[in-house]
């Protein structure tokens, strides 16, 4: 049984039509037939990790890879790079600007949501060269 | 769940040109042999291909107006909207009063109705297990979540449609007075298509007739009234729910979320998905703009009728609480989903197909130009891989 491979570009120019890749998935997986709380999990998490993608990073890509019994994301950008990810993982710390979380972004909760609704989450981050956050959900 | 059928075509007058498909939300529609077709199975009943066919090929079904003369006892229950569609009036007795004329026993208006769920909906929100509650008033957006947000289904308030109410209570007032069941007659005057299948699946209710329908014999019959009768029971919040916003003014709670259009709902019920919306209490969400007001079945422009609305609500009387029994309010069965956009019930048999969808959209322009009869180069691709007919008209 092969898998179901989708590729989006995220612009990183416009954070406030952002959200396309994850609508788009999370139309696929309704095609499926995926049970309800998965879709949810997964449109949560993923859209969380296109907005930091877009706020932090100029955007990047989201390859999405869908399994019989798991859905494999990864979010890959050409950032700046997450210098401290311990930090970064705490609730409630962002370095988003203030203009940006005047827009209601940038509560810190992009990054704990994400580990709060996935199965799995790996950060691999070099400061100056970008970072991938892998997520696995598990059906 | 029922396969519900709210629109018709008019083959005739049809001549394929591809608007209502681009229109439809839920990509119901194809244009098959020169005509449009609806997948009854994944139609909302939102009405917009109604709105905009541009030949008037695409109807509502309702009843007509005779049928009420099988019933020795008849009773009008006139949705709000209905009050908002006539120039220069400020007491609705006038309406009440013509339906009479026109051939109804008594009236039970849907506004008083709706101030009974508009209590019970303030009582429902102290309880809710999740927030925020989406209103259920509307069937197009129950539908549509049913279908295709089964995870927001816990959102869904579990209380019954003000008409449904209305019916209930006219059915049992009518039953009081002495009169059986069969001679009954307990018609709903709807002004869009959602609410016409939705009224025809419940059992108090006998018939629904249509605004449109009514509307000249009614106006007829209410420019000969010198002194109405004193019948109208709701007030300002009943009058308000005819438009965007009566049913979140009648909650006293703030915190709510208006959203009016089916796009719109859409992108609120996405946001909802997000899990964006927790710190809202209520969603008043409506598929008309703005509002009932806006239904297909309605004769007055909407915008123009919800302002006849707000001076309505200008004169009403103040609604004070209404005495209501939460249980008696609420649906017998509860919300069951149905996800009709999957490829196939098994999930291994559903992947297949999606990876098959994914070769050949691939392989697709991509300008979703409507040309093959599918509102979208995916939805064409899955029709390809459901086993049709379909060509392409720009990769032969």
């Amino acid at each position: 049984m092969s898998s179901i491979k989708l590729r989006y570009d995220v612009d990183g120019s416009d954070f406030i039509s952002c959200g396309k890749a994850s609508e788009d998935v999370k139309r696929t997986l309704k095609s499926i037939g995926m049970p309800s709380d998965v879709i949810r999990k997964v449109s949560i998490a993923m859209y969380e990790g296109e907005v930091n993608m877009v706020i932090h990073a100029e955007g990047g890509v989201a390859e999405v890879e869908i399994f019989e019994d798991r859905i494999a994301i990864d979010l890959i950008d050409t950032g700046k790079g997450i210098a401290d990810v311990e930090k970064a993982m705490q609730e409630g710390y962002s370095t988003a600007t203030d203009a940006i979380r005047e827009l209601g972004f940038g509560a810190g909760m992009g990054l704990p949501n994400m580990k709060k609704y996935s199965d799995d989450m790996q950060i691999d981050s070099i400061v100056g060269q970008g970072t991938t956050v892998h997520l696995v959900f598990n059906v | 769940m029922q396969t519900i059928k709210p629109v018709y075509l008019d083959a005739d007058k049809c001549n394929g040109c591809v608007s209502c498909m681009k229109r439809c939300p839920t990509e119901a529609i194809r244009v098959r042999g020169g005509k449009a077709t609806v997948m009854y199975e994944r139609c909302v009943g939102c009405g917009e291909c109604v709105k905009i066919c541009p030949t008037g090929a695409k109807k509502e079904y309702y009843d007509k107006l005779e049928s009420i003369e099988k019933y020795r006892y008849k009773i009008a229950v006139p949705a709000p909207s209905l009050y908002g569609q006539f120039n220069n009036l400020t007491d609705t007795d006038f309406v009440l009063t013509g339906l009479k004329r026109i051939g109804f026993d008594a009236v039970y208006e849907v506004g008083y109705a709706a101030e009974c769920i508009s209590e019970a909906t303030q009582q429902w929100l102290d309880y809710a297990p999740v927030k925020p509650v989406i209103s259920s008033s509307c069937p197009a957006v129950v539908n549509l979540i049913l279908m295709r947000y089964e995870h927001l289904i816990d959102h869904l308030s579990p209380l019954l449609m003000p008409e449904q109410l209305a019916a209930k209570s006219a059915l049992q007032e009518a039953l009081a007075l002495g009169y059986k069941r069969e001679e009954i007659g307990v018609f709903v005057i709807a002004e869009c298509a959602a609410k016409v299948l939705q009224l025809k699946r419940t059992d108090t209710i006998d018939g629904v007739l249509s605004t449109k329908e009514i509307y000249f014999p009614l106006l007829s019959e209410m420019n000969k009234i010198d002194r109405p009768e004193p019948l109208k029971k709701a007030g300002k919040i009943g009058v308000s729910w005819g438009s965007s916003a009566g049913q979140a003014m009648g909650l006293n709670n703030d915190n709510y979320l208006l959203a009016d259009g089916i796009e719109n709902v859409i992108g609120v019920l996405n946001e909802l998905e997000h899990d964006k919306l927790s710190h809202i209490d209520f969603l008043e969400l409506n598929a008309c703009q703005p509002g009932c007001s806006g239904g297909s079945l309605n004769v007055e422009n909407p915008f123009l009728a919800r302002t006849r609305l707000r001076v309505l609500r200008k004169h009403a009387a103040p609604t004070p609480p209404r005495p209501i029994d939460r249980k008696d309010c609420s649906i017998e069965q509860p919300y069951t989903g149905d996800n009709v956009f999957k490829l196939a019930d098994d999930r291994i048999e559903a992947m297949k197909k999606m990876i098959a969808v994914q070769e050949i959209y691939a392989k697709l322009p991509g300008i979703n130009c409507g040309s093959c009869g599918a509102p979208t180069c995916m939805a064409f691709a899955e029709d390809v891989v459901k086993g049709l007919d379909v060509r392409c008209v720009h990769k032969p």
